[in-house]
């Protein structure tokens, strides 16, 4: 008998590791410590911490814990660097970036076994997954500088970014954030993970190699204290943060009122539905590709498997056998499929929510793990939407598997979640795939796969997934700023109503009543109070409704309601904005009369109905207008970016402008299938409650504009702080912005706040695409093909 | 019943031949709703075999082992229009020993009498490959029925495997009728089948899909899972002659077809890729497809061979190094 003799026998796959000494003996040269990459140079050591190999447990390097001062430094040096590199041509820093990418391949094999050292993950993965990646993201963006000033037209960088990434693909996350800053001409101050700085360290080394420009790329190191500061800091122009749901919040509050740009790519509960006519093998491989992948440490991994009742029990089956088939272990040899769990602290919070969906009644069924910082993959039956393994995002090897009845018990259950990051789709039904990838609520939906990739297409999330794109045009996007209007006099804080009976009140015939609107009809407030409504020179115009919470609570309802909206085609949507601009032009003298009572002089107010007709039209042209596109992704995909609205939209219009603030603001939202809970300058709201009859007679749908006059300041606090409001538009005061981005922070809405009176709404920057893109969000669907 | 196959800790190895497969298929009744309905997605088919090559690894005395299992897993392949006797005598001889000496000891299997699977052929080179395999047990294994199209009248088909048997091949390598699938006409290529299977007798029925032609995925399942319904001994994927030939998806769906027919039946069905194999790494490749599609039990000969002839040569030289920790040059391998 001999080893092969043997061998043959058993059919082993034997040890297959992969050699790191290059990198390990990168390592020892840095066996004194990392410092920070400040100014094009790293800093000596100092606060050292440890950092571990999570397969052994042994310490493997000591990087330096960041202080304010660090931060100070780095981003002083990013401020000094970024006029000149924004100055730069297009072409020249494409240069730099496609540098970045050939010399990423060229150390692709440091990089991959660097960080499958430092995070964990198996060497498949990182050498065939995360740096291939890295360098397309390199490649595609370097392009994206070539053509900036050609396909963003007018836009320029915000400045200087902080950027704050995970440590679930160190590098790879590195990669999203500083391509498209850099393309940009942003200049960069990245904090990589505590648990996972290495290849951002290595990564700077290489940005040496290219000769990248002092200050352009600074990376401190640290852990979350290092990364408050950098949220803190008052020199930085926008933040892009990718982690926990928890911490995203918590950027969200420390960055309001801040003015600084934000993105938020955080967590997930991804759902993959499998339905009856799906290749329930491909959707078990899929399973493997989603929640096996990484070891389950996959922000948009599908951890909850929804799988029709009548093939259940096959797909169970084959994800058992499966399962079965699947290796843990060490993540240097070439034959593991599933690695370490990155760090002792997520081991012990995966087993804690495994052991309370248990104790729940969950059944488990488990692969093997070898002893050690290791989980095994692991498949969870008769999982209840209610238990802590159907909701909470467990970041580890751990799937659910949940059986439907029909398809819109699918799309309920796959929607039953707080995240919506992305989801997978398996069917050979072309239509039943569609329509299930148009009603999940997600940022990226793969049919009939799952974790796929590209750097061309955008990837982030809905809802408590946060906010912002990576990758693509939509990507780009978020690095580039349309300079914001400034305000002469900041708008001030409007008197509070007095909703108490006022002086005799001029008018011309009947008395008539200015209500509420909310779902099509006119309400009177649930205060049961009116205020009055003041004309130029103080005198009483007019009574309007004191709404209230509960008005809010409402009008929220109601247009939660009117869902059918955004599901109309473009041309229906048109014809009804069209027909609202019709009636308001039959009766723009009325609207012109009403203004001129707010103290309006005769022309102005002419000119105000006239632009608000034209901005109408407008709206509705946009309507069936404002396409997605096709990326250009990998080959055998149509990888489509549609345009979503965002859902229901609150709007607090600015204090000038009674008609024109409201129109130019809610056109837009609800051209693009939102449906809006609007609440009207709170001085002269009367404007806007005369339209309410004009919607009416248009044909908008009940439910699609409401309308809820009263202290914008108090009602906006209770459209930010409810959780069933996507996002959240304010134009007035500053102090009313903060507070509408801190409390926004309940359910990560989509904020867009601006001073009220820094607009001039009658030309051309009142209207625009820019309100479009803050009207929609970007929804990506991966449909495969061929036969 | 999968989950018991794959349970199976029967060892496999060289040691095996094409007749451990003694619990023969013997077809069941043509049953449409096995295959109609089934679904197979293409781009996952494609993105499983990528991944599944680039998951599984051997290394030094594992890979050693695997090649040489690999080695008594070939059908050791002459299908051309210039075979002659000559020519298929010296085939036969490096079936018999496969690998020069020097490896053979620095392996340390000269006790295990290593050869390929099978010997594979047109049937009139079955005479000479019979006598020139004499005393071992290497089958002998002719193509028929019209190779490599099939284009042929039925009873020439079937005479023709008659012919075969009757001159000693073991093994009886068919191809389909492309047209009956093409057209969906299941019935037809049942009884095809069924009659070739007939004709065999106690020779293996191995039916070439042609898979090349057969164009799609949902094609090829079908095609398998009638094949199988009608007795086939092993389905096997091209003739060598098709535009595109063994691929690792075409693959997968068939080894999952062979997987669901043994589940409903029980019976055990042996897989053979064939045409366009000629590296070491090919060879390792396929091996790990049946390992994590199927287990074991599919990497010996009764169950799984490779349809090659210049693989055999790649996998000297890659042993050859192993051996002598010298890259290897072919003329110093005996020519198959």
């Amino acid at each position: 008998m001999n080893a092969v003799t043997d061998i043959l026998k058993s059919m082993e796959y034997g040890p297959a590791p992969e050699d790191p000494a290059i990198v390990t003996d990168w390592l020892k040269r840095h066996r004194q410590g990392f410092g920070h990459f400040i100014d094009g140079a790293f800093t000596p050591p100092s606060s050292l911490f440890d950092v571990a190999n999570p397969a052994s447990g042994k310490v493997i390097a000591r990087i330096s814990q960041g202080s304010e001062k660090d931060v100070d430094a780095a981003v002083a040096a990013a401020r000094r660097a970024q006029p000149k590199w924004a100055a730069l041509p297009g072409h020249e820093r494409a240069k730099y970036l496609y540098a970045l990418a050939r010399h990423v391949q060229q150390h692709a094999r440091f990089l991959a076994v660097l960080e499958t050292i430092d995070n964990g993950k198996p060497i498949r993965e990182s050498r065939d997954i995360d740096i291939p990646l890295v360098a397309r993201h390199f490649y595609h963006h370097a392009g994206w500088a070539e053509i900036l000033a050609d396909e963003f037209p007018g836009a320029a960088p915000h400045g200087v970014c902080g950027q704050i990434i995970p440590w679930n693909f160190p590098l790879l996350m590195l990669a999203w954030k500083i391509a498209p800053a850099l393309a940009a001409g942003n200049t960069v101050v990245l904090k990589p993970a505590e648990y996972t700085p290495l290849t951002a360290l290595g990564f700077a080394e290489i940005a040496s190699e290219v000769g990248l420009p002092k200050g352009v790329l600074n990376i401190v190191t640290g852990d979350g204290g290092t990364g408050a500061a950098l949220v803190d800091h008052r020199d930085i122009d926008k933040i892009a943060f990718t982690g926990s749901t928890e911490v995203g919040r918590i950027i969200r509050r420390r960055t309001a009122g801040s003015g600084k740009g934000l993105t938020l790519e955080l967590g997930g509960k991804s759902p993959f539905i499998v339905f009856a006519d799906a290749d329930l093998d491909a959707a078990a491989e899929g399973v493997v590709d989603s929640i096996w992948f990484n070891q389950g440490q996959v922000c948009c991994a599908g951890s909850r498997i929804l799988v029709a009742e009548t093939v259940a029990a096959e797909l169970e089956k084959r994800l058992r056998q499966r399962l079965g088939k699947l290796i843990t272990g060490d993540p240097l040899d070439k034959s593991t499929d599933l690695g370490p769990i990155v760090h002792p602290v997520q081991l012990d919070r995966i087993r804690m929510l495994v052991e309370k969906g248990v104790a729940e009644g969950a059944k488990l069924f488990q692969g093997t793990a070898p002893e050690g910082c290791f989980f095994p993959p692991t498949l969870a039956t008769e999982v209840e939407p209610a238990s802590i393994l159907a909701s909470e995002e467990i970041f580890g090897p751990v799937v659910t598997l949940t059986p439907f009845r029909t398809p819109n018990d699918a799309v309920d259950l796959a929607n039953n979640t707080r995240y919506g990051l992305a989801a997978s789709v398996w069917s050979e039904n072309i239509n039943l795939a569609i329509d299930v990838a148009a009603k999940v609520k997600a940022g990226v939906i793969w049919i009939n796969g799952a974790n796929t990739f590209d750097a061309g297409a955008g990837f982030g999330g809905y809802r408590e997934s946060g906010f912002g794109r990576e990758g693509g045009r939509e990507g780009m996007a978020a690095y580039l700023r349309h300079p914001a209007p400034k305000a002469r006099r900041p708008e001030e804080q409007p008197a509070a109503p007095v909703a108490t009976p006022t002086d005799a009140i001029a008018t011309a015939g009947i008395d008539r009543t200015a209500k509420l609107s909310i779902g099509g009809k006119q309400a009177r407030p649930d205060s049961g109070y009116s205020y009055a409504v003041l004309g130029a020179k103080g005198q009483p115009v007019g009574l309007a409704g004191l709404g209230n919470r509960k008005d809010i609570r409402n009008a929220v309802e109601a247009a939660r309601k009117a869902g059918g909206w955004g599901a109309q085609t473009g041309h229906n949507r048109a014809q009804v904005l069209y027909y609202l601009a019709e009636n308001l032009s039959a009766r723009a003298g009325d609207f012109a009369e009403r203004l001129k009572s707010f103290g309006k002089a005769g022309a102005a107010a002419r000119t105000e109905v006239e632009t608000a007709i034209r901005r109408i039209f407008w709206y509705a042209a946009q309507a069936d207008k404002f396409d997605g596109a096709v990326h250009q992704t990998k080959s055998a995909y149509v990888t489509l970016a549609m345009n979503e609205p965002l859902g229901v939209v609150g709007i607090a219009c600015p204090t000038a402008f009674p008609l024109l603030g409201f129109v130019s603001l809610v056109l837009p939202a609800v051209a693009m299938g939102n449906r809006v809970v609007a609440v009207p300058s709170q001085t002269h709201p009367l404007a806007a409650t005369d339209f309410y009859q004009l919607l009416d007679t248009s044909d908008v749908p009940g439910g699609v504009v409401n309308i809820v006059t009263g202290e914008r300041d108090v009602l906006m606090k209770t459209l930010a702080g409810h959780d069933d409001v996507e996002a959240v538009w304010y134009f007035g005061t500053g102090a009313g912005a903060k507070m509408v981005e801190e409390i926004s922070a309940g359910n990560l809405k989509q904020t867009w706040t601006e001073d009220g009176a820094a607009r001039d709404w009658t030309g051309p920057r009142g209207q625009g695409r820019q309100f479009l893109f803050r009207a929609t969000q970007v929804k990506n669907i991966w449909v495969p093909y061929g036969e | 019943m999968t989950a018991d196959i794959l349970s199976s800790s029967a060892t496999a190895g060289p040691t095996a031949r094409a007749g451990a497969n003694d619990n023969r298929n013997p077809g069941m009744p043509l049953r449409p709703e096995m295959f109609l309905a089934h679904a197979v997605n293409r781009n996952a088919a494609e993105r499983r075999t990528a991944s599944l090559t680039a998951r599984r690894s051997v290394k030094k005395a594992w890979q050693a082992a695997w090649l040489v299992n690999a080695i008594s897993c070939i059908d050791l392949t002459t299908l051309s229009g210039d075979d002659t006797a000559e020519r298929v005598r010296r085939l036969c001889a490096k079936a018999r020993h496969p690998l020069a000496p020097h490896i053979v000891e620095g392996l340390g299997i000269a006790d295990m009498d290593l050869t390929t699977g099978a010997v594979c052929v047109y049937p009139t080179m079955v005479p000479h490959a019979v006598r020139a395999l004499k005393g071992s047990r290497i089958p002998v294994a002719s193509v028929a029925t019209g190779f490599p199209t099939g284009l042929m009248p039925l009873p020439l088909k079937l005479e023709e495997i008659r012919y075969a048997v009757g001159e000693g091949a073991g093994e009886i390598d068919i191809v389909i009728t492309r047209e009956h699938v093409l057209n969906g006409n299941w019935t037809a290529l049942y009884d095809e089948i069924a009659a070739m299977r007939e004709a065999c007798g106690a020779a293996h029925l191995k039916t070439i899909l042609a898979t090349g032609d057969l164009k799609t995925l949902r094609n090829v399942y079908s095609a398998s899972m009638v094949a199988m319904q009608a007795g086939a001994d092993f389905i096997k994927t091209s003739t060598g002659k098709e535009g595109v030939n063994a691929t690792l998806p075409v693959g997968l769906v068939m080894v999952r077809a062979l997987r669901d027919y043994g589940d409903a039946t029980g019976y055990r069905i042996g897989f053979k890729p064939a045409g366009g194999m000629r590296t070491a790494k090919a060879a390792l490749n396929w091996q790990f497809l049946m390992k994590e599609e199927l287990g074991n039990d599919w990497l010996s000969p009764g169950l799984f061979r490779l349809g090659a002839s210049s693989m055999l040569a790649d996998i000297e030289r890659q042993l050859d190094h192993f051996v002598t920790g010298r890259y290897a040059a072919s003329s110093r391998h005996a020519l198959a």
